[in-house]
């Protein structure tokens, strides 16, 4: 490894576009929406700020996603191996919130808003979780 | 070290890779544990019993807070001032634990705990409780963006840099390193949620 002093840097060690820091921006403003949305229950929150921060949070995803779409050479076997899992993972607890949320009769366009931004969540956080480990592996490792 | 990796140090090759076992990054004979512990919160959501709740919210809130301090103030440090070895082996059996142990009672704590909020009326604004449960989110919002974003992807990395046939010592180093800073942070922001919390439950 350290041999070869004229090699390529190994992929672990090259940079990348900030994925990880967008899918975390993208999270935060859904954390946030989901503090405002409680914070008004049993009411009805503010929706309008809801929906915002969702957009923000969705927007951020996309980007994240479309990054990650082009980056060439990557760990995708070793990125898809954690996501599938991770999301499988986050999946059962945006449901259990969402089960919550469903108990406690929320309805309506609250409802929708709440659960595109549990989707942010539970998509967001698998995807930090696989490219954080994806990019440090080799991509013959798998 | 018999079942731990062999470090490379300075992220170099020092030799030979050591046969060993593959860490398993989501301990399987944890998960019935785990599944249990999701299945109380489903019963006492779904049965609205004050006792499941409140059980619930105890269990995950007691073991949250005392893991986040403990880890973030005590192991953290420790661990900072271990050799870049030594830190691997801890975490080759450390990491997967947290990884199963978190989540599990942080959904315990949460879910179960805004429940006993609606049935108790402390989200209504007239309660006189009202905003020290928004400063409650606030802070868990924070440790979770915190703890989701930063410190459990670099746990699950550290895990998977391990299972190389000659893991980096630097990388880990470089993982570790946020392990340690992120779970300082946790810890301090618990010891807002226990003056929170106490403040709560005094009224």
């Amino acid at each position: 490894m350290s041999d070869h002093t004229n090699a390529p840097a190994p992929v672990a060690d090259r940079p990348y576009p900030p994925i990880a820091w967008l899918t975390t921006g993208a999270l935060g403003f859904v954390v946030i929406g989901g503090i405002i949305m409680a914070s008004y229950s049993p009411r009805v929150a503010p929706l309008k700020t809801a929906t915002a921060l969702l957009v923000a949070g969705a927007v951020l995803l996309l980007g994240a996603v479309g990054l990650l779409l082009r980056i060439g050479e990557f760990a995708w076997s070793r990125f898809f191996k954690v996501f599938k899992w991770a999301l499988l993972a986050y999946v059962i607890e945006a449901g259990m919130i969402e089960f919550a949320f469903l108990k406690d009769q929320l309805r309506g366009t609250s409802l929708l808003i709440v659960t595109l931004m549990l989707v942010v969540f539970a998509t967001s956080v698998p995807i930090t979780i696989a490219f954080t480990t994806a990019r440090y592996a080799d991509l013959d490792e798998d | 070290m018999t079942d731990t990796a062999h470090v490379s140090t300075q992220g170099g090759y020092e030799g030979p890779p050591v046969d060993r076992p593959r860490i398993q990054v989501v301990p399987l004979k944890g998960l019935p544990v785990a599944a249990v512990g999701l299945a109380i919160v489903v019963f006492a959501i779904a049965s609205n019993n004050k006792w499941a709740l409140i059980f619930s919210h105890v269990v995950g809130g007691g073991l949250w807070t005392g893991i986040d301090l403990f880890v973030g103030l005590v192991i953290g440090p420790i661990l900072g001032r271990l050799s870049i070895p030594a830190r691997a082996e801890f975490s080759a059996r450390f990491m997967p634990k947290m990884v199963l142990i978190m989540p599990t009672i942080v959904t315990m704590n949460l879910a179960s705990g805004f429940q006993i909020a609606r049935k108790l009326g402390n989200l209504t604004t007239g309660s006189p409780n009202h905003a020290w449960l928004i400063a409650s989110f606030c802070v868990v919002g924070g440790m979770v963006v915190v703890a989701l974003g930063i410190l459990e992807p670099a746990n699950i990395a550290v895990i998977h840099e391990m299972n190389k046939k000659v893991p980096s010592g630097e990388r880990i180093h470089r993982l570790m390193n946020r392990f340690i800073y992120t779970a300082g942070m946790l810890g301090v922001m618990q010891v807002a949620t226990l003056v929170i919390m106490t403040r709560v439950a005094s009224r």
